[in-house]
Parts: C-alpha cells; sequence; structure tokens
C-alpha cells in the first residue's frame, strides 16, 4: 500500500488512471444502455408482450383476433406503420368515440418499446407497410420540389400552409405544423380515417422526403411582415377586416362627427 | 351671403292666436296627465315652423387662451410624433438588414425590416392625420354657415345670343341650304365609329371555337390514346401502383408538348381513385374503369376550381371553393353544394405496356357551364 502510495508520482500512473477510467466507462455502457439493434429484431419474446398489450388495451374494439367488428377496423394487413402513426400521435386508444380521432401528443399512452411491440404484433397478423427508416423521415429533402408535390396533392384538404382544413359533416384534415417527419410519412403510406393513401409508387419515399422537408420549411419561415392569423386564409383575414378594421374605422367616424369639448 | 332661414321672429305668429287642437307646441299648452282621458283634434297645425339652426355653443379654447394654446401644442406634439416617426422609418431602412429576424410576442418570428418600416409609416400617417383633425375640431372655426344656390337658369339675353350664334353660323356654312354635304358629313362621321368598335370587340379575344368542348384527352397522341401521368412527375401509372385507398392528380400525357400546357392542363387534369369494385353503384362507372379504378375530371361543374378534397372512407369528393360534394360510388353524383352537374368520367383501359390509358376523351364538356351549355 505504501509503495503504491509512493508511487502515485510515477509518470506512467497518468495513463494507467485514464485507461483505468475509460475501460470503466466503456464497460459500464456496455451493461447498461438499451441496445437499438436488439430492440429491432422482431424476437419472439416482443410479439408475446406486443400480443399482450393489444389484449389489454385494443382487443375490445379491434376484436381479440384484430379482424374488427361492425364499425372498427379490421388491422390484418394494416402494418406496422399504421399502429405506429394511430398510437404514438395519441389518437389510439380512442379516449372517446367521435366524428373522428384528433391527434393528442400529451396523451400518448405506451412508451416508444410499447408502441414498437405492438406494432411488431399487428404487422405478424398480415403483411403492411413498415416504419419508414429515419432516413426518410429527417430534414434534408428538395424543399422546392415538395412544395409543388405538396401542392399538387395535399393542399386542397391540408391548406397551402399545412394549417389542415374542414372537410365534409365534422370531419377535417388536421394542421401539420406540429406533426413529425416520421409521422407524415406514416400519415402517407397508411391514408389513416378519411385520408387516402399516397403509397411508394404514388409518391416516392424521396418525394415524401421533400414534402416533409417542405411543411417543416413552412413551420419554420419566419413571417414575412406582421401576424399570420393562422395561415387560414380568407376566413381569419376577412372575419379581422370585418371586426377589427371596421370597428376602428366606426371608431374613427364617431370621433370626427363629434364637436370638440 | 344669405340665409334660407327667416330666423325667430316667425315663432311670434303663433304664440299670438293660440287655438284650442294646437297644444303640446307651446310650454303654456302642455296636457296634464292628471286631467284624464284627453281628446285630440287630430288636427295637424297649417305649417311647420322652420327651427333654424341651434345656438352655437362655444368651445373651451374659443373663451380661453390656455385651452387654445394647450390644443396648439397638442397638435404640433402630433405632428412633431409623425415627423420622428418619419426619421425613425429612414434609420431601420437603412440600419435593419434584409435577412433580419425578430421574435416578437404574439406575432413570433419575423422580418425585423418589414416590421419596423410597416409600423413607422403607420405611426407617421396616422399622427398628420389625428393632428389635422385634433386641429380642425379644437381650433379652426366652427361656426355654422349657410350658402344659398344660384340660379341655374341663363339670364334670358344669353339663351338668346346662343341660339343666334348657331343659325349665323349654319346659316354662313351654308350648311341649310346645302343637303349633300351634310349628310355626306354625317355619313362619315357616323362611319368612324366602327373603327373604334372594332377594336373594341376584336380585342375581347378569339371566338371560343371547340375550345370548351374538347380537352386534350380527345386529341390522340401518335394515333393512340394518351397515358395518365403522374402530376407532376409526368411519368405513366400502371394499374397495380393505384392500390386500395389511394388516389392519383392526373395529368395526360405529352401536356407540356402543346402550346399552352396552362391551358391545357385547366381542362384536362383528372383524379385517379382506387376503390372497392363492390362499392360502385352505377353499371357505367364500373364499366368505364378497371375493377375499382376510376378516373374523373378534377374541373368543378360550378365554376371550375379543382375538386380535390377525396375522403377514401365515404367516397365523397368535396370542391374546396363552394363545398360541391360529388359521391364518387355513383357516377360523380352531386349530393351537396352548388354544382349543378356531375363530374364527367374519363373512359380508361390498359395498354399493351401495362400503363393506364384513355380510351376517349370526355363525352361531355368539363368544368362549369357556358352559354351554349346552360
Amino acid at each position: 500500500m505504501s509503495s503504491l502510495a509512493a508511487q502515485r508520482r510515477h509518470p506512467a500512473s497518468i495513463v494507467l488512471v485514464l485507461l483505468l477510467g475509460l475501460v470503466i466507462t466503456g464497460g459500464l455502457y456496455a451493461l447498461l444502455a438499451p441496445s437499438s439493434a436488439g430492440a429491432a429484431v422482431g424476437s419472439s419474446s416482443d410479439l408475446k408482450s406486443g400480443k399482450s398489450l393489444f389484449l389489454a388495451n385494443c382487443a375490445t374494439c379491434h376484436g381479440v383476433n384484430a379482424d374488427g367488428r361492425e364499425n372498427n377496423p379490421s388491422l390484418v394487413g394494416v402494418g406496422a406503420a399504421a399502429v405506429d402513426f394511430q398510437v404514438s400521435s395519441g389518437r389510439m386508444p380512442l379516449s372517446n368515440p367521435s366524428v373522428q380521432a384528433a391527434r393528442n401528443s400529451s396523451n400518448v399512452q405506451f412508451t416508444s418499446t410499447q408502441i414498437k411491440q405492438l406494432a411488431e404484433y399487428v404487422a405478424s397478423l398480415g403483411a403492411g407497410p413498415a416504419i419508414p427508416s429515419s432516413k426518410y423521415t429527417s430534414l434534408g429533402g428538395n424543399i422546392a420540389k415538395g412544395g409543388e408535390l405538396f401542392r399538387v396533392n395535399c393542399a386542397m384538404c391540408h391548406n397551402f400552409a399545412g394549417s389542415g382544413g374542414a372537410l365534409t359533416r365534422g370531419k377535417y384534415a388536421p394542421n401539420l405544423m406540429d406533426v413529425s417527419g416520421k409521422q407524415m410519412y406514416e400519415a402517407m403510406l397508411t391514408g389513416p380515417q378519411s385520408m387516402p393513401v399516397f403509397n411508394d409508387t404514388n409518391l416516392s419515399p424521396q418525394d415524401k422526403k421533400d414534402v416533409i422537408a417542405y411543411l417543416k420549411n413552412v413551420k419554420n419561415e419566419p413571417s414575412q411582415g406582421g401576424h399570420t392569423l393562422g395561415n387560414l386564409g380568407p376566413v381569419t383575414e376577412g372575419m379581422f377586416a370585418w371586426t377589427i378594421g371596421i370597428g376602428l374605422l366606426i371608431g374613427a367616424a364617431v370621433w370626427l362627427g363629434r364637436k370638440a369639448a | 351671403m344669405t340665409t334660407s332661414f327667416t330666423g325667430p321672429e316667425r315663432h311670434d305668429h303663433s304664440e299670438h292666436q293660440p287655438e284650442p287642437g294646437d297644444h303640446g307646441r307651446q310650454g303654456s299648452d302642455l296636457i296634464n296627465l292628471g286631467d284624464g282621458h284627453h281628446e285630440g283634434s287630430g288636427a295637424l297645425p297649417e305649417r311647420f315652423e322652420n327651427p333654424g339652426l341651434p345656438e352655437h355653443v362655444h368651445r373651451l379654447g374659443d373663451d380661453d387662451p390656455a385651452a387654445a394654446k394647450r390644443s396648439e401644442r397638442q397638435v404640433a406634439s402630433l405632428f412633431g410624433v409623425s415627423m420622428l416617426a418619419t426619421l425613425l422609418f429612414v434609420i431601420s431602412y437603412i440600419v435593419v438588414g434584409k435577412g433580419e429576424i425578430v421574435t416578437l410576442p404574439l406575432i413570433g418570428a419575423t422580418k425585423a425590416l418589414h416590421v419596423a418600416l410597416g409600423v413607422t409609416l403607420g405611426i407617421s400617417l396616422l399622427c398628420i392625420g389625428l393632428g389635422a383633425v385634433h386641429w380642425a375640431k379644437t381650433l379652426m372655426s366652427d361656426t355654422e354657415v349657410v350658402e344659398e344656390r344660384h340660379t341655374l337658369r341663363s339670364p334670358d339675353e344669353d339663351r338668346e345670343g346662343t341660339v343666334k350664334i348657331l343659325t349665323d353660323s349654319a346659316e354662313s356654312t351654308q350648311l341649310t341650304r346645302r343637303p349633300l354635304i351634310k349628310y355626306s358629313l354625317g355619313g362619315a362621321l357616323g362611319l368612324f365609329v366602327v373603327p373604334l368598335g372594332l377594336q373594341l370587340v376584336g380585342s375581347l379575344g378569339p371566338l371560343p371555337h371547340d375550345n370548351l368542348g374538347v380537352t386534350l384527352w380527345d386529341r390522340k397522341l401518335n394515333g393512340k390514346g394518351r397515358r395518365l401521368m403522374r402530376d407532376p412527375e409526368n411519368t405513366p401509372i400502371r394499374l397495380s401502383d393505384v392500390t386500395l385507398g389511394s388516389v392519383f392528380h392526373v395529368l395526360p400525357e405529352g401536356i407540356d408538348d402543346v402550346q399552352n400546357p396552362q391551358d391545357a392542363k385547366v381542362k384536362a387534369a383528372v383524379l385517379l381513385v382506387s376503390m372497392q369494385e363492390s362499392d360502385i353503384k352505377n353499371a357505367k362507372e364500373a364499366s368505364w374503369g378497371i375493377q375499382g379504378v376510376v378516373a374523373y375530371s378534377k374541373i368543378c361543374t360550378h365554376v371550375g376550381c379543382p375538386v380535390g378534397l377525396y375522403e377514401h372512407t365515404t367516397h365523397h369528393l368535396l370542391c374546396p371553393c363552394h363545398q360541391s360534394t360529388f359521391d364518387m360510388t355513383n357516377d360523380c353524383e352531386v349530393i351537396f353544394g352548388p354544382a349543378k352537374r356531375r363530374l364527367p368520367q374519363l373512359k380508361i383501359s390498359v395498354n399493351d405496356a401495362g400503363y393506364l390509358v384513355a380510351d376517349q376523351g370526355f363525352q361531355e364538356p368539363v368544368g362549369p357551364s357556358f352559354w351554349e351549355r346552360a
């Protein structure tokens, strides 16, 4: 002990201490870090826990065999992308049935691991679109091309700036400003609720990436001058002009017509 | 300057002869509510008095020099604020960079230059206006003035003089004696209207000919029906690409080779939809499509907006402009909104290479009504 203490000022000791520290850190990391590679592989234990999650949370409406009931769709063949979209956006499990399930990011009831297990279980029931690779859901697409595709394929429902809009009988196309790239991709791929499907032969993965890049750019773009009024076009602009604008004009007219004290 | 009102002296007239039915107008004849039922005569006074102008009331500044001085200072400071804002406009024009972004409460991230220029210019102009109005209201003379309108008719001697000049000149130019000149001049001047009117009518544009009834789908490409191409990629579509629940936005093949692609596009845009064949209720619709894949004109029959809001669960197709709704399971019958006619269907088939192709053009004009098609 005393000899070790005596040699603590040896030039080699600092190298040794450093090495020791690195080995401990690396070892602990390898031991404790969640292994992403392991989770990606559809192991039988994941399928099992996915099935138990499904039976506990989804089977009441979608049926024990996920084959649907009266108004509730069958989940055979919808694929992992549809499950990931519906559950990670907080739409499913549906809290109360209404015209349309609304995005509710504060009500996501499962961890990402559980969503993955659930998606794997549903995907095992029948082939369907898989969860997209992050290569196509991250930024970096062609914004100009994405804008063109968005205006042709999406803007009529989701509005020119992705602010959403009304459909028939209380249904609506949601606002896209706070939707993640992954969920946008999954929505195009699976066509949730009223939305039609935009499969990979219609909008290729690169096209979808461009559309996502365009929408992210719209969100981050500063307003050119003044309030956007929600980017809703003539509805809010007209309302502003008719209430505030005309109100100010009437106020000015009243002031002009009054005699000074 | 005279006044049209004859002043208060007329008031005396009625006060001297109070009549039984005349009460109410003068203080002495007031009806007391405690008198019980009071029979009115129903008679109107012979004439109503002109009440004249209300008495002129002085403003604070008219009598009090200190108040007038205060108003003067207020007006001057409004003009001063305007000058300051204008100077700030000039400064921000020079100083604030074009790309600078500022985050404001309520508004969020916005271009600093545009906000600075707009706000300073707005304040500058507003303060000029406020100052001018405040000046007019507190300091400028506010005495009521009445000006009598002069008679419009000219004096008789002027009227006679004008007639004399006209008859004299008709006489001296010999127009009255030489009708040949009169009529030929009339003809020349009359005919001169034609070139002016012709240009006006001619510049209304070419005659429509068959443009409203014919789209690019009618015109064969190399003798064959045009393929359905994705908009905007301009690539052909295979039947297998159109999976269930899909919607494709389609333009005819070769649209970029025509003289005015935009003109062709506004008539030939098509929506390609895939649904369960069993959902289709209309036999013609099913036979003009393939295995539940049908193509319809995207141009609304109301006023020609692109109909694009397709709900794949209800198969309703909604026009964004006026909410006309078409039922895609029943040959695009109108089920709601101002549109009067179904959307025209495009008959499609698969060619030898496996691509979707239009067999024929639309069998009726696309888009809104026009004069030959009520």
